[in-house]
């Protein structure tokens, strides 16, 4: 048997998570070693899973370095299944690279420093598990498991609101999961012999009832459209992305909200494509209400986190109006394009709020002005992403924003993808706004003096993530090597 | 005239035979040692439900006086979920019978054993009046134990109200019980499904006597169970009790009523289930009756503050879910109640445990007080915050596989057949009122974690105390990551009870 290199992305930090609830508190140092250390691990196994896969696999499109099924709880057909695509590697590598830069940028913890990188773990081994899991069980279960951690994330070592926040989150996202667990009871015993495997399930759920479909479609959609988060179901994310610590932003808006597009992708686009037909025009207006209102809501914001939270619901609208274009392979890979650099460009982003915010204590953007005099590399920086989120050529954002446009364009009304490309001019217009306001015009010497500049470790936990979205801005192509087969079968599965 | 003496074959009760002697042993060996030894007193109960289970596990299955009493699958598994649901709350009482009941030590831990075997005999009774005496000898000693700080007026208020509430309902009962005699001419219960399907295809008019029955037996365990609208007396008896009782009151109580139940309706009555059965469907009175349940339990238990009034609201609600399997009425159904219930007790007594532990401390069982507990007793607020989310049902814990099952049989049962879509509503309900649930369990977890002061109590855990906690943290992962060998074993129940296998 081959080494279980998909469990071993799930169990390493586990176990992480055990040796740091195991070390004496007291020993901080320490504790924030030892949880990078196994956060590194993971990082370089999906680095190395990234690099095997394109030279070995991203031919085909079936199920690679498969475990299992191994038999989990005979009773229900439970089983333990897990195998990675096209669409999963990119995402087990941003979540490998994201939580080990998330760890690096929280070594400035100062409270409960133990229960902290625990928890960070734990969320890491949860998100992990949703992107590699084959069985509709175990990615419930992982799906579930990861609100467990950051609840307790938010909630503790958050920010003032922290607790309404908290429980908002956890709400709202199980109210959605619970949808999903009908749907998975539904298709269970719909097939014949009882199944939850994903893939077997795929081929049979076309032949399923219409009204069947209809159902466990819709149901699927709220659970998932609540993680993007689609309009209207977006209201938990800012009050989330406010409160949280700074790298707890980053994972989710890194990692947390591509689960959703990547749940849609993986199950219920390809298991139900009539009734994707149906409404895709509708998710599509979805989308696009998403991309409209995020970025006019983003215009409105004095607090530089929130302003960010909210391009991000803009952002992942993006992603939904190229769902709707299911019959594009162009544009479902730049859903997968938008995916990754989206996390990467607002993972970056929200590390570099958090940095500003260490140091002058307030995120209110008429707070700041000039600060490029004062602190120069931060800027430098800081521009760079903020020309990325706004689509510049050159960078991953406008690839993927390119490719979302003429995917869609042809296979949707036209007229609404009209209506989202000024999406577009709308996310310049609040970045830029935003750019002029902190970094440019007058330098208020007297409050801002003091201001220090962005440490070593802040630009090591940022350098990753500018370096990959420049490189997939000028040079795409292996990424999308990568994941073309699997998208090809995808599409030709959502064609039936 | 030849009359022949019916096979007692007293083997098949020597658990029962034993637990209540060893009751007695624990009584007079208090006396003799001058209520001195408080300790001892627990510690020899613990021990005499170690040994009552081994005698459990080499009695075997088989039957005794005639057909009266049934050692089966059914009675078996609920056995272990008595003396689990005993044994735990004897561990949790030691720091009670330090502080608080320094007369009457023996007769408390006697109390809890003798309702034990009342419960242990209910479990394998399968004929209507020694499931009554059963359900008797269970609820009287819980009487006396609810009201067992006499100084105390909550205690004894909750005494009077679970007597008075107690005594009525099984008036009820015994009343439906009456009229199953006066249809069926017998109180065995297999004899009993029998005679009445007969006398039901003879006389077609007999519907009015059973609708009225089914209604008085439903009531009747309805208040054992705590099914609204027969709730009201659980909040108050669980907030004056002792905490260790209430915690055996919320799981051995609730197993006890679950058995009967089944042994009356899924067995004694299983002809008058299903739509075509109208009026006397009792699937559809009961399915109403969980899905209040779940609503009446979850809403209000939002706005507790006392946590074991929170608890109390959240056991309703749990009852709720217990009989969504219950209804459903198929092998998973049956199945899932059994593995509910056994879930259940590890973590409604793990977190029951913990408030009593922390009550001995902190004299408290305000919610708020709870605050920045995990500061000081990391341990201690770990594991109630584990059993708070298996109990919400967050996986991979054992209550979240529970509430799987359970609504994996009412979805498998509404699938059967269009007559049975309601079970689809009842499982909608199950889910939103879960979302509700998550949200006071977590207020709990607030507290003990969000706060940014630390508690000013520090509980260091006595050995049986440690036991309590432990065996819940096994039991909730344990059985949330391997549920299979509980689910196989609970699935023998429907074997004996000859359920439609589909």
């Amino acid at each position: 048997m081959d080494f279980p290199i998909l469990s071993s992305l799930i169990f390493v930090p586990l176990a992480g998570m055990v040796v740091v609830m195991l070390m004496p508190k007291q020993n901080v140092g320490a504790i924030r070693w030892t949880s990078l250390i196994f956060s590194i691990v993971p990082m370089l196994t999906s680095f190395w899973l990234v690099w095997d896969y394109f030279f070995n696999h991203a031919a085909s499109s079936v199920m690679a370095y498969v475990e299992g099924p191994y038999s989990w709880i005979p009773s229900l057909n439970i089983q333990y299944y897990l195998g990675v695509d096209g669409i999963s590697v990119p995402m087990v590598f941003l979540t490998g690279l994201l939580t080990a830069v998330s760890i690096l940028a929280s070594f400035n913890i100062q409270v409960r420093v133990k229960e902290y990188f625990a928890f960070f773990l734990l969320l890491e081994a949860g998100m992990m598990g949703v992107f590699v899991a084959l069985d509709f069980f175990l990615f419930y279960v992982y799906w579930e498991v990861m609100l467990v951690p950051m609840y307790f994330l938010i909630g503790v070592w958050g920010g003032p609101r922290k607790e309404y926040a908290a429980i908002k989150f956890f709400l709202y996202t199980l109210f959605g999961s619970l949808f999903m667990l009908v749907s998975i009871l539904i298709l269970y015993f719909t097939s014949e012999p009882h199944t939850l495997n994903i893939m077997t399930l795929i081929d049979i759920g076309p032949t399923m009832s219409h009204s069947l479909q209809m159902v466990c479609f819709i149901f699927f959609f709220i659970a998932f459209a609540i993680k993007v988060p689609v309009w209207p179901f977006h209201t938990w994310l800012p009050d989330a992305h406010v409160e949280a610590p700074t790298a707890v932003s980053v994972i989710l808006a890194g990692v947390l909200l591509k689960m959703g597009t990547y749940a849609m992708l993986r199950i219920s686009w390809p298991m139900f494509p009539e009734v994707l037909r149906t409404l895709s025009f509708w998710i599509a207006v979805l989308g696009a209400i998403g991309i409209i209102y995020g970025a006019l809501v983003s215009m409105a914001q004095k607090d530089l986190k929130k302003l960010v939270a909210y391009s991000s619901v803009s952002h992942m609208g993006y992603c939904m109006l190229a769902l709707a274009a299911f019959s594009s392979v162009t544009a479902i890979s730049g859903c997968m394009f938008q995916m990754v650099s989206h996390g990467l460009i607002t993972g970056a982003l929200f590390l570099l709020v958090g940095v500003l915010y260490d140091r002058a204590h307030t995120r209110e953007i008429a707070a700041f002005g000039g600060l490029g005099v004062k602190v120069p590399v931060y800027t430098g920086i800081m521009v760079l992403f903020s020309m990325a989120a706004l689509g510049l050529p050159g960078m991953s954002g406008f690839v993927s924003e390119f490719m979302v446009f003429v995917g869609a364009f042809g296979a949707l009304n036209k007229v609404l993808v009209g209506i989202c490309v000024l999406g577009v001019v709308l996310g310049a217009t609040y970045m830029l706004r935003m750019v002029q306001n902190v970094f440019l015009g007058e330098f208020d010497m007297a409050r801002w003096g003091g201001l220090k500049e962005i440490n070593l470790r802040e630009i090591i936990s940022v350098a990753p993530l500018a370096v990959l979205t420049i490189l997939i801005g000028v040079y795409p192509k292996p990424l999308s090597i990568l994941m073309s087969a699997t998208l090809q079968n995808l599409v030709s599965l959502m064609a039936r | 005239m030849d009359w022949q003496l019916p096979e007692y074959n007293l083997r098949m009760m020597l658990p029962e035979i034993f637990l209540f002697l060893w009751a007695l042993v624990v009584m007079t060996f208090d006396l003799v040692t001058r209520r001195k030894e408080g300790s001892a007193v627990g510690y020899l109960a613990l021990v005499g439900l170690l040994i009552t289970g081994f005698i459990l596990s080499v009695t075997g299955y088989g039957c005794g006086f005639t057909t009266m009493f049934f050692n089966d699958p059914v009675s078996l598994f609920f056995k272990i979920v008595f003396l689990g649901a005993a044994f735990m709350a004897i561990a949790s009482s030691f720091g009670i019978i330090k502080q608080k009941i320094v007369n009457h030590r023996g007769e408390y831990f006697g109390l809890i054993l003798l309702s034990t075997v009342g419960m242990m005999f209910l479990a394998s009774s399968n004929e209507l009046l020694s499931l009554y005496i059963g359900l008797e000898l269970t609820t009287i000693p819980l009487f006396v134990l609810a009201a067992f700080f006499k100084d105390d007026k909550l205690s004894l208020e909750a005494g009077i109200k679970y007597f008075v509430v107690g005594a009525f309902s099984s008036a009820l009962l015994l009343y439906g019980i009456s009229f199953l005699y006066g249809l069926s001419g017998t109180t065995d219960l297999v004899q009993m499904k029998i005679n009445i399907a007969m006398t039901h295809l003879t006389y077609k008019n007999i519907g009015l006597i059973i609708s009225l029955s089914v209604v008085l037996l439903v009531a009747g365990i309805g208040f054992k169970l705590v099914l609204p609208p027969f709730h009201q007396w659980a909040p108050d008896v669980y907030e004056g009790s002792p905490t260790p009782v209430a915690a055996f009151l919320s799981v051995g109580s609730k197993a006890a009523g679950l058995v009967a139940f089944i042994k009356i309706f899924l067995n004694g009555l299983s002809a008058f289930y299903g739509p075509e059965m109208a009026p006397n469907d009792w699937g559809r009175l009961v399915g109403l009756l969980a899905c209040l349940a779940m609503i009446v339990g979850n809403v209000l238990a939002i706005r507790q503050s006392n946590i074991k009034r929170m608890l109390a609201y959240s056991s309703i609600a749990h009852a709720g879910y217990i009989m969504i399997g219950m209804v459903a009425m198929n092998k998973i159904g049956v199945a899932s109640v059994g593995f509910y219930i056994f879930t259940y007790l590890f973590a409604n007594m793990g977190a029951f445990g913990i408030v009593a532990f922390f009550e001995d401390k902190s004299g408290s069982c305000q919610i708020a007080s709870y605050s920045g507990l995990s500061k000081t007793c990391p341990l201690l607020s770990v594991s109630m915050a584990v059993f708070l989310l298996s109990l919400a049902g967050i996986p991979p814990l054992a209550g979240f596989v529970a509430k799987y099952y359970v609504f994996a049989a009412a979805i498998k049962a509404a699938g059967v057949d269009t007559a049975y879509s309601w079970m689809y509503w009842l499982v909608g309900v199950g889910l939103l009122t879960a979302v509700f649930s998550l949200y006071y369990y977590a207020n709990v977890i607030k507290q003990m974690y969000f706060s940014a002061e630390s508690s000013p109590y520090r509980i260091r855990l006595s050995a049986p105390a440690m036991s309590v906690v432990l065996i819940g943290l096994i039991g909730v992962f344990l059985f949330g990551l391997y549920p299979e060998p509980i689910m196989r074993f609970a699935s023998k129940m429907s074997l004996v009870l000859g359920l439609i296998q589909y």
